[in-house]
């Protein structure tokens, strides 16, 4: 009767709303994704790691296979000790291959390209990765260039 | 002492500066009707409040069967507020509920009776009052009357031994009136129930109370039963009755000089 | 000096009357339902009428929110060639303030002036007095059922507009001005962390939701019964609902900001 017709608008009230939590979890905060697979991990070491956040993807070929979990400083090398979970089901990371901090776009962000090396052992977990080339600083960029420009008079 | 279920002794009530109430003493016999009446102003509803608990004297004390209302703890008050059904001039009926669910409130909140008794109960108290047929409807629907019929069989849904009526006359047509007064009396003649009523309709009062006091400043002028009070000499008691205008309740509020008054707007103001 | 006086007055006064507010909360909050299914359906009526009659307002506030802020996002970003994070603006933007706070304000408009005309015509009407008359705590009845519906209804309120605030930033961001939607999505999803962003909006608005729906209760209880009287008290509900908004929202994104 009328309360049944109110129960229902209470309960539809309330599945709504968690339907609109669900909706920002999964397709505004990205949550599902990363959680539900299996990872291994990897580490690597960076000179300047720019503007790498943690979460940021890892992919190879344009391919996300995995994402940064941890940046800390390495207080003996003074390089960045990066830490990657990669997704379970990629196993074949060759042990030479080489890692760049690249730029998504002009104010996009950044992510790490894996370049496939030539090894036939591949990475398991808790492996590292030595190849790295670290992110292009703008600051660096434009000293350079003028640098060179003013070598060339 | 026993044979009255409220006793008031000495009680004073202030708000503010002003004393509502000054060591006024009353009783409220049990089984009779009572009625107290005064002018407008007297705070005759801030009785009824006093002994119901709502509000507390500064000093004195109020006896509700027994108990000491002023001293009762919030459990204690709640308690013995069952004991009284109280019907307020507006009917305060909850709007938000048809006039059966009304009536079956006070059942539901303070009994364990099965929906069956509580629906035998409701029919029996609106049939009482006259408005069995309109059980289904919402307080919205009602007229002045009506609500107030309705208020009055939720006030004596759970059988109280004492049952307030705070100006129950009060704006009625002469056959609503007259189906009050037939309620007052029945109700008090078949279960002996005690009723107190407040109001300033004279004729309509006096012709079903018991026992009647006058307050007015404050005080008690006048008690008695309505014929002593009909024939006192007091000069309140006469203006009162008599519906006087000009007496001991002055016709005009204080103000100056009224020549004085005119003089200076004369002059230019 | 009178002058003087009179502040120092009213100064007493509005203290006496938060202490008096504080009082009441304890008791509204302490009070003990006396059956769980009574309490519930009285909970669920006043969630219907608080919460659900509220939503339409809500979603649609949230599309045009969503979409004005996708149109201008658009448009500023673009002289930066940034238009693709305008999908991490528009989601950061509702999820940390927007969707919180004008949510809030809303509700502290619509549901809470709502609450405190219903009770200060409760009080007005005597009902109020013949509840206590017939022994029933009106705290139980009336003024509990009420608060915490508003705790409930408000944070769902705000997660929904901010969904809906997102959807309609998408519509016009995607659908019209051309945006790639992976982007838009994958920069978006890249930038909004659910612990802190989504969490964080929500502990918002509940805090909101217990302001707000508290000064109306309270208001209501409290007001002249007149007419006058309970006008009055519905727009203190809505200045001091707002302005506690307002100010709460400061407090609150400082602490969850970080440490200063």
């Amino acid at each position: 009767m009328k309360s049944k017709q109110l129960e229902l608008m209470v309960g539809l009230f309330v599945v709504l709303g968690f339907a609109a939590l669900a909706y920002l979890a999964i397709q505004v905060s990205g949550l599902s994704g990363a959680s539900s697979k299996d990872v291994y991990q990897i580490q690597a070491r960076f000179d300047d790691i720019g503007g790498l956040t943690q979460r940021a993807k890892v992919s190879i070929a344009g391919v996300t296979v995995g994402e940064v979990d941890s940046i800390v400083l390495d207080k003996e090398l003074y390089m960045a000790l990066v830490t990657f979970n990669i997704y379970a089901d990629v196993q074949n990371i060759p042990i030479d291959s080489s890692l760049a901090i690249l730029t998504n776009g002009l104010l996009g962000e950044k992510y790490v390209g894996v370049s496939i090396g030539a090894e036939e052992e591949y990475l398991i977990q808790g492996g590292e990765l030595y190849d790295t080339q670290s992110a292009l600083v703008l600051e660096n960029l434009i000293s350079q260039f003028l640098f060179e420009s003013t070598q060339g008079d | 002492m026993s044979n009255n279920f409220v006793d008031i002794q000495n009680m004073s009530f202030y708000r503010g500066d002003r004393a509502i109430y000054k060591d006024i003493s009353l009783q409220i016999p049990k089984g009779k009707i009572t009625a107290v009446m005064g002018p407008s102003g007297t705070g005759k509803t801030t009785l009824l409040r006093l002994i119901g608990g709502q509000l507390m004297p500064d000093e004195g004390k109020i006896f509700l069967d027994q108990q000491n209302v002023p001293d009762l703890s919030r459990t204690q008050l709640y308690e013995a507020r069952k004991k009284i059904g109280m019907l307020f001039q507006s009917g305060a009926l909850f709007t938000d509920i048809s006039v059966f669910d009304n009536v079956a409130f006070p059942l539901r909140e303070h009994t364990n009776f099965s929906e069956s008794i509580i629906r035998d109960i409701v029919i029996m108290k609106l049939q009482s009052v006259g408005l069995r047929g309109a059980a289904k409807l919402m307080p919205t629907e009602l007229s002045g009357g009506m609500a107030r019929r309705a208020a009055l069989a939720r006030a004596i849904a759970l059988d109280p031994q004492l049952v307030m009526f705070d100006e129950p006359f009060a704006g009625q047509d002469p056959i609503s009136m007259g189906v009050v007064m037939a309620l007052i009396l029945r109700l008090n003649q078949s279960v002996g129930m005690t009723s107190v009523l407040v109001s300033h309709d004279v004729d309509e009062s006096l012709s079903i109370a018991d026992y009647a006091y006058i307050l007015s400043g404050g005080g008690v002028v006048a008690q008695g039963t309505p014929d002593e009070i009909r024939h006192s000499s007091d000069e309140r008691v006469k203006q009162f009755l008599g519906g006087l205008p000009d007496g001991p309740v002055p016709f005009h509020f204080e103000a100056s000089d009224y020549k004085l008054d005119m003089d200076m707007g004369g002059q230019g103001k | 000096m009178k002058s003087i006086q009179s502040t120092g007055l009213s100064a007493i006064n509005s203290i006496a009357a938060f202490g008096r507010a504080g009082l009441f909360l304890i008791q509204v909050v302490l009070h003990r339902p006396k059956s769980f299914s009574g309490a519930m359906s009285l909970l669920i009526k006043q969630i219907y009428s608080v919460g659900v009659l509220s939503l339409v307002i809500i979603i649609v506030s949230g599309l045009f929110i969503g979409m004005v802020l996708g149109l201008q996002g658009y448009t500023i970003l673009a002289k930066f060639g940034s238009e693709q994070a305008v999908g991490q603006l528009l989601a950061l933007t509702l999820l940390r303030e927007l969707g919180p706070v004008v949510t809030a304000l809303l509700f502290a408009g619509r549901a809470c002036s709502a609450l405190t005309a219903e009770i200060g015509l409760m009080k007005a009407t005597e009902q109020l007095s013949s509840l206590e008359m017939m022994g029933v705590d009106p705290y139980r009845r009336i003024i509990a059922p009420r608060f915490i519906a508003g705790l409930i209804c408000l944070p769902i309120l705000c997660i929904i507009f901010s969904a809906v605030g997102i959807l309609g930033g998408e519509f016009v961001a995607v659908s019209w001005l051309q945006i790639h939607g992976g982007s838009f999505w994958s920069l978006m999803q890249q930038s909004v962390y659910f612990s802190t962003d989504v969490v964080n909006g929500v502990i918002k608005a509940f805090c909101f939701a217990i302001a707000t729906t508290w000064i109306a209760v309270f208001q209501g209880y409290e007001c002249e019964p007149t007419s006058e009287g309970i006008g009055k008290a519905t727009t203190r509900t809505v200045v001091l609902g707002s302005l506690s908004i307002l100010a709460l929202d400061f407090i609150l994104t400082a602490a969850m900001i970080g440490d200063f």
